[in-house]
């Protein structure tokens, strides 16, 4: 087993709002491993891209973040800014859904990898503009040598995300936060966007954290999958072992909301209601009031997520009782 | 808050997947728009460049049918639900309803057919109007088109509410108080209140997560199968499509490459663009996976679509005569329309 990277102890993240401090991230528990795709999934609000921006401080004051962010074993928390900043971007990168809003658009898209190679690497003035050819090479852009000066607007939208791999990838980070980046392109570039990831995570062994709302794109991409809801990691493990018997009520709720090709034209089994606004969960299961299994062992407290065998963990009292539902039949 | 409703399953029996008779016919329809120009180019007296939307698309829907229409952005099929519901002017063609050319239709004729084919948007937030409860919005409609006389409306507003699952009392509600599976409801039941044959979804469910998503697809068949509505499906999300159509054509660059009953489709696809799309989507299995991209480059531009067969410049399969001759739609061996030079050869309906 690969050892972990990144661990992440009882995060929360709080948001100051006109109606106080709303917590939107509720104590996440997550390890990532060395090299691996773990995909992130929920729906809107469960705090999954909260948690990624949580990671690399990304809140803004009086937003706080507290638990513990062990990167290599380092708590990130208590690191004042300076310190922070010769960790993200350089140890840990990130990109965006919306690449034009995360991208300069007054700059050449070479201009803005040249910046990232001088703030993050020790490369002269000629290596890193042979550099910044080599990634838009590796990132897939066709005639990378000729659209080193191109600007983002000259750029389609896939083109855009390559380019801001790209950027990320300058500072040869051990770990790429993706916050839903193909969520905006259509399905014939997210694929292409999505092997080129799995290409990068093959030759530069980075590790990667993608978090989507399509759990076909977790299905194809990640090796493992940590499902959201209301601020908390419902369940965690193998892609092939959660997809084939959820562990978590919401989980299997996930899976079955989605068609079925061998039920065409007959009613889908969605989850019913919305998802709690945050801070109102106290302390019992976030998922009752949606959930089908739900008695009054749920109501005691809010599940733990636990360990229960086979490398996977899961806060749900029902579990067990899951694996009668036969969500696949 | 939302009730979900636990719909009988609905057998595949209730809209025959056997066509019923022709509602819409689109025959080469073709829709350009004018690029803005440089003052260098117009003073240089040069053409001004045209986006080519849609390109001679032909098309019949049938009553009771559900019609899929995929493809990427760009593809023409947005501008198609809008040249469907006169939206947009079109450049040339004919769109028939029932029999009646609707470029030819005046007076109570053309609001009638306003009224018969309604459009939901994809953005529901945009397309009601934040200052009006629902019950104005519902009310307006209902009088505009006198569906109703005046003290049958309160009744006919219940009965809406009803009929998309929203509590009664929601009526007083202003759009920015619900949540986005709610507020396309309330797009939806604006677009019954005229009792339409026909509903043009675009992009229906796109912006919702998974499970609001599953509860709009359970609306859209049961409403389907209760009002025997006509449906055309715009969505670029194949599963769902596949879900809920009884054909799908596929688009692209402004064409339909390719038009089949739904399983024949997914199951057996011919055109190579629809080949790749399939490819694209990801499936749920993660013991499927591929490590190869599964189609090449990106969309050329609609302002100068290729010549030949638009998807040549990324086919894997393209051959010299691709480059230069256009295939047109036809039906191949099994009933279905392809325009590929390479698939109706395969099926010896063309040399290459």
């Amino acid at each position: 087993m690969r050892a972990p990277l990144l661990l992440l102890r009882g995060l929360q993240t709080t948001l100051a709002t006109d109606n106080g401090a709303l917590t939107v991230v509720d104590g996440v528990d997550l390890d990532v491993r060395e090299g691996e795709i773990l995909g992130l999934v929920g729906e809107s609000g469960s705090g999954k891209s909260m948690t990624l921006r949580s990671i690399l401080r990304l809140i803004r004051p009086p937003g706080r973040v507290s638990g513990e962010i062990l990167w290599r074993g380092r708590d990130l928390v208590p690191l004042r800014e300076p310190e922070m900043r010769a960790i993200r971007g350089r140890e840990i990168g990130m990109i965006f859904q919306e690449p034009m809003t995360a991208l300069n658009p007054v700059l050449s898209v070479g201009r803005q990898i040249l910046e990232n190679l001088r703030a993050h690497t020790d490369l002269g003035r000629t290596a890193r503009r042979n550099r910044t050819v080599e990634l838009l090479d590796l990132v897939g852009i066709p005639a990378a040598a000729q659209r080193v000066n191109d600007y983002p607007h000259q750029f389609s939208g896939g083109m855009r995300q390559r380019a801001m791999i790209a950027i990320a990838l300058a500072s040869n980070p051990s770990l790429l936060l993706a916050d839903e980046p193909t969520t905006a392109l259509d399905v014939t570039i997210q694929d292409q966007i999505l092997k080129l990831l799995l290409r990068l995570r093959e030759t530069l062994g980075m590790a990667v954290i993608l978090v989507t709302h399509d759990l076909g794109v977790v299905a194809q991409s990640c090796d493992r999958v940590a499902v959201m809801y209301a601020g908390r990691v419902a369940e965690i493990g193998e892609v092939s072992a959660v997809f084939a018997a959820p562990r978590h009520a919401y989980t299997l709720g996930l899976l079955q909301s989605v068609p079925d090709a061998r039920r065409i034209r007959q009613a889908l089994r969605p989850i019913g209601g919305a998802p709690p606004p945050p801070g109102t969960v106290g302390d019992r299961c976030a998922f009752i009031p949606r959930c089908d299994f739900a008695t009054a062992a749920c109501e005691v407290r809010r599940p733990p997520l636990i360990s229960i065998g086979g490398g996977r963990l899961a806060a749900c009292v029902h579990g067990d009782r899951l694996q009668q539902a036969e969500w696949a039949a | 808050m939302m009730d979900t409703g636990l719909l009988p399953v609905l057998s595949t029996e209730a809209a025959p997947s056997s066509p019923g008779a022709p509602l819409l016919v689109v025959e080469k329809l073709t829709k350009t728009f004018p690029r803005r120009q440089s003052l260098r180019s117009l003073i240089r007296g040069e053409p001004r460049k045209r986006v080519h939307a849609l390109s001679d698309v032909d098309l019949t829907i049938h009553r009771g049918e559900t019609l899929g229409i995929v493809g990427e952005s760009g593809c023409g099929k947005s501008t198609l639900a809008r040249c469907l519901v006169r939206l947009y002017r079109t450049d040339s063609g004919r769109i028939a309803y029932a029999g009646l050319d609707v470029g030819s239709l005046k007076g109570a004729d053309l609001r009638r057919f306003n009224r018969r084919v309604q459009m939901v948007f994809q953005d529901p937030y945009g397309s009601l109007n934040p200052r009006m409860t629902v019950r104005a919005t519902l009310a307006e409609a209902l009088s505009v088109h006198r569906m109703r006389p005046p003290r049958e409306i309160e009744g006919r507003i219940n009965e809406l509410m009803d009929l998309v699952h929203l509590p009664r009392g929601a009526a007083r509600r202003r759009p920015h108080e619900f949540s986005g599976g709610q507020r396309q409801r309330i797009g939806i039941a604006r677009a019954l209140a005229l009792e339409p044959d026909c509903l043009v979804a675009d992009e229906l469910v796109s912006a919702l997560d998974v499970s609001v998503q599953a509860q709009m697809v359970n609306l859209l068949l049961e409403l389907q199968q209760r009002l025997q509505l006509t449906v055309l499906f715009i969505a670029h999300d194949l599963r769902l499509v596949r879900h809920l159509s009884h054909r799908v054509a596929v688009m692209y660059l402004g064409r339909v490459v390719e038009l089949a009953e739904t399983e024949a489709l997914f199951t057996r696809p011919r055109h190579p663009y629809t080949q790749a799309l399939l490819k694209a989507a990801p499936e749920l299995d993660p013991r499927l996976r591929s490590t190869s991209d599964a189609v090449r480059g990106e969309l050329p531009s609609p302002v100068n679509p290729p010549p030949g067969c638009p998807f040549h410049t990324r086919c894997p399969d393209a051959i010299a005569l691709c480059m230069t001759v256009r295939p047109e739609l036809k039906p191949l061996l099994d009933g279905r329309l392809a325009a590929c030079h390479i698939a109706a050869a395969e099926d010896g309906l063309a040399a290459l």
